[in-house]
């Protein structure tokens, strides 16, 4: 399985990016290789519609799992369309958050906000 | 003769400035450009006379004939358009309308529609001509609105465009006819520096312009010192007054009210109106 975490920094050790279309980098685990590797967010500074466009950067590598605290509707719709599973990331590091969503313990995110920007969820 | 009312900063009285003109005007346009939130309306409370929408054109995508090479997803900088499971998704609402992924497709798969993004209000209170441009909560731009209010036929001697706050884009598009620009500032640090951007502003757009110190309390203004400084005529000062926050808190009209408040406003039109004249026999071109 091929996991997507926003992350404030290169490292393991961070903690999950509170923003999911604004953060500087994203975690992309990949079961089968091991190797976590990080990837820029060409999205984060964006004028608008950041959210879209960081979806459609891990859409486009090919994750099939993210894991956040929250995400906003555009995104979230960009993503379900995609079929990428949402979960609900918590307060601990990457490497624990990865090892939750692994053993299978980490909740599905329900809670979509509609937006900082007032686009979404009408 | 159009005034354009704008401050840089919310609530340094732009409304308040261009109501009152134009009752004091007496056979006047207002209109309010501030599309985001109008409140010109509730002074006013004028009876509707026509309701236009306003609408934009946004890509609808033919799936049929889309072959997924993604140049209208990388044009996009809005980001309103993206590729997922081999079709293009539209984001209506952070769409700006500009038309280019239409433009950029080899397929020719992007067709436009309309789509409703606010409304104007056309309407009379007396001899006060009241348009308002509403924009739908959410939408992302209200320039539309802004554009499509301007280009109504008007008659009136004097139209006072009661323009949106901050000095961006709807507030371009709202100056942008105005034979003179009116600044609205308030005795504050704040208030000062959102008016020097809409000076450069003004200056930019080579308008004449001059100044309203709003909120004006005894002791040092600083707008006042910058209006001198920069030899922006000053052409009338609003008194810190109570009785003119209770007069607004009802939703009425200060001129029609207050005595003294009719006369201030009185003066700084006739004010305006000179500076206008003048500028229009020195400038002639304009």
């Amino acid at each position: 399985m091929k996991i997507a975490i926003p992350a404030d920094d290169r490292s393991m050790d961070t903690v999950v990016c509170p923003s999911f279309g604004r953060s500087p980098y994203y975690l992309i685990y990949d079961s089968k290789v091991n190797e976590p590797i990080f990837i820029e967010n060409k999205a984060a500074g964006s004028q608008g519609g950041a959210g879209i466009q960081a979806a459609q950067i891990l859409v486009d590598q090919k994750v099939q799992a993210v894991l956040t605290p929250r995400c906003g509707k555009n995104a979230a719709d960009v993503l379900k369309a995609a079929g990428i599973k949402l979960y609900k990331s918590r307060k601990v590091s990457l490497k624990e958050n990865l090892e939750a969503c692994i053993a299978g313990q980490l909740e599905l995110l329900e809670d979509i906000h509609p937006g900082y920007h007032k686009h979404g969820g009408r | 003769m159009k005034v354009a009312v704008l401050s840089g900063k919310g609530g340094s009285g732009k409304t308040l400035a261009s109501v009152n003109l134009a009752a004091a005007a007496g056979k006047a346009t207002y209109v309010d450009c501030d599309v985001e939130e109008p409140n010109g309306h509730l002074f006013f409370k004028p009876v509707v006379q026509d309701v236009q929408n306003v609408t934009v054109k946004i890509p609808q995508i033919q799936h049929s004939l889309c072959d997924g090479c993604r140049k209208c997803v990388e044009f996009c900088k809005f980001n309103a358009l993206a590729y997922i499971g081999e079709k293009v998704m539209v984001f209506d609402e952070v769409c700006h309308a500009c038309g280019g992924c239409t433009l950029v497709c080899p397929q020719n798969a992007i067709i436009e529609i309309e789509r409703n993004i606010g409304q104007i209000q056309d309407g009379v209170a007396g001899d006060v001509r009241v348009l308002t441009g509403i924009l739908n909560p959410g939408e992302a731009a209200g320039v539309p609105v802004i554009r499509k209010l301007l280009k109504i036929y008007d008659d009136s001697p004097v139209t006072f465009i009661d323009c949106p706050p901050g000095s961006a884009c709807s507030v371009m598009e709202s100056i942008q006819d105005a034979d003179y620009c009116l600044l609205v500032a308030e005795p504050t640090i704040f208030g000062l520096h959102n008016v020097k951007m809409v000076h450069q502003l003004v200056t930019l757009f080579g308008k004449p312009h001059g100044m309203i110190l709003n909120k004006c309390l005894e002791g040092e203004n600083p707008s006042e010192i910058y209006a001198n400084n920069e030899q922006i005529p000053v052409l009338g000062k609003i008194p810190f007054d109570p009785r003119l926050g209770d007069i607004n808190a009802r939703g009425k009209i200060a001129v029609y009210e207050d005595h003294e408040m009719n006369q201030l406003f009185t003066d700084i039109l006739s004010r305006v109106q000179e500076v206008v004249m003048d500028e229009a026999a020195f400038n002639p071109q304009r």
